[in-house]
């Protein structure tokens, strides 16, 4: 890192739709209760959109950030949105977010790394800052995963939520974030999480059919984060040569209240040293770790420039799984 | 220790349960209360223990099919 410049965190932001989903709300439709839902995930509502797309979610996670840090539009030179529920698959969120804040001197693109995209956007946006002629970076976990799953089936739909957040990166002479990374992805187990799916559609195939709809195996997706999450914890800690003890907080994706309370057993680590806001908001996928950082330095609890160190953690479909060791 | 030893230390640390609950008879969902993430948890802990794959939770209702089905997959 010696010989490239230093990339700092200068502000963060987020935006979550209005209209709110009680688990209550969903038993309308749905076989399920607000006590089965709650004991097995730790969710109680989740905000759902109701006309506005991603790239509106992530447009006025956008507007929070810059207005945060008072930087303009035109200083941005890179936007990443990552996001598995774009608007479309082009535009790109990110070009949309690029044209509706104005900011004409950025390159913009999307990344999809399903649920750990925030951790693969940020470490992709650091490493170009640092060696980029522009001075600012945007990186934006946006979903509306609303779109995406199956409202029939009570084993994924009472699962997500809908929402964006960000931050804003500053190349910088005196202060580096971005400390240590652990970052990885299996192929091989990428059937148990799946969303999206477009078969092949022309005049010359045979007729096919795909269902597009979100779907996932509960069981491998579990054994997937109970056994690489801690892993990776771990790998990304040593890597930075410190211990588990001396780190702040660990920020996890928000899937499943339970599936944190197994990581932090794991690691032996007290559960207090991971936030958790996913009873209100549900997984918000990519969103998920932009808006509860948001939240903690709303709260006071992080602070940015304090020199605390915290873990970002991010899990989901691919699979990929990926941390990042970062010193405010 | 033997294989109920083992598997009832890790039931009992995974469910917060005293070690008299944990009985080879014992039903997991019924008398523990264990729900499927309980079970994920439970089997998680028995693969990496016993350096086993369990496939399925299916059919495994007690603390003793447990036992006999990684008896039988040491065998």
């Amino acid at each position: 890192m010696s010989n490239q410049a230093k990339v700092r965190i200068c502000s963060v932001g987020k935006y979550v739709p209005e209209k709110i989903l009680s688990n209550e709300d969903l038993t309308k439709w749905l076989d399920t209760s607000d006590e089965w839902i709650s004991s097995r995930t730790g969710i109680k509502q989740r905000h759902i959109s109701t006309t506005e797309n991603t790239s509106d979610l992530c447009t006025k996670a956008a507007e929070s950030i810059l207005e945060k840090s008072g930087v303009d539009a035109s200083e941005i030179g890179l936007i990443i949105v990552a996001t598995m529920s774009p608007d479309s698959q082009s535009p790109s969120v990110a070009c949309k977010v690029q044209g509706n804040i104005q900011a004409v001197n950025a390159l913009a693109f999307d990344l999809n790394a399903a649920c750990s995209g925030f951790v693969y956007a940020s470490s992709v946006a650091e490493k170009m800052l640092s060696v980029a002629p522009y001075r600012y970076a945007l990186v934006i976990g946006g979903e509306v995963m609303s779109k995406v799953v199956n409202w029939e089936d009570r084993s994924t739909a009472v699962l997500f939520g809908d929402g964006a957040g960000g931050m804003l990166l500053e190349r910088n002479e005196h202060t580096h974030s971005f400390v240590s990374e652990d970052i990885h992805a299996d192929g091989t187990r990428g059937s148990a999480l799946t969303s999206g799916e477009q078969a092949v559609n022309n005049p010359i195939t045979p007729k096919t059919t795909s269902d597009a709809h979100l779907k996932m195996s509960g069981r491998d997706i579990f054994d997937f984060v109970v056994r690489s999450v801690p892993k990776s914890v771990k790998d990304v800690v040593e890597d930075s040569q410190i211990e588990l003890n001396d780190v702040d907080y660990f920020i996890l994706h928000q899937a499943n209240a339970r599936l944190i309370k197994a990581v932090s057993k794991k690691l032996k680590q007290p559960i207090e040293k991971f936030p958790q806001n996913i009873q209100h908001y549900g997984n918000t996928s990519a969103a998920s770790i932009p808006i509860l950082l948001e939240e903690l330095i709303e709260q006071g609890d992080i602070q940015l420039g304090s020199n605390q160190t915290i873990v970002l953690t991010g899990f989901g479909g691919g699979l990929t799984w990926g941390s990042l060791l970062i010193k405010l | 220790m033997s294989t109920f030893e083992t598997i009832q230390e890790i039931i009992v640390d995974q469910l917060d349960k005293e070690k008299e609950e944990v009985q080879p008879a014992t039903n997991f969902r019924e008398e523990l209360e264990a729900d499927s993430l309980d079970l994920f948890q439970i089997i998680n802990d028995i693969e990496d223990e016993f350096d086993i794959k369990i496939e399925t939770e299916e059919g495994l209702n007690t603390v003793q099919d447990i036992v006999k089905y990684v008896d039988e997959q040491l065998a």
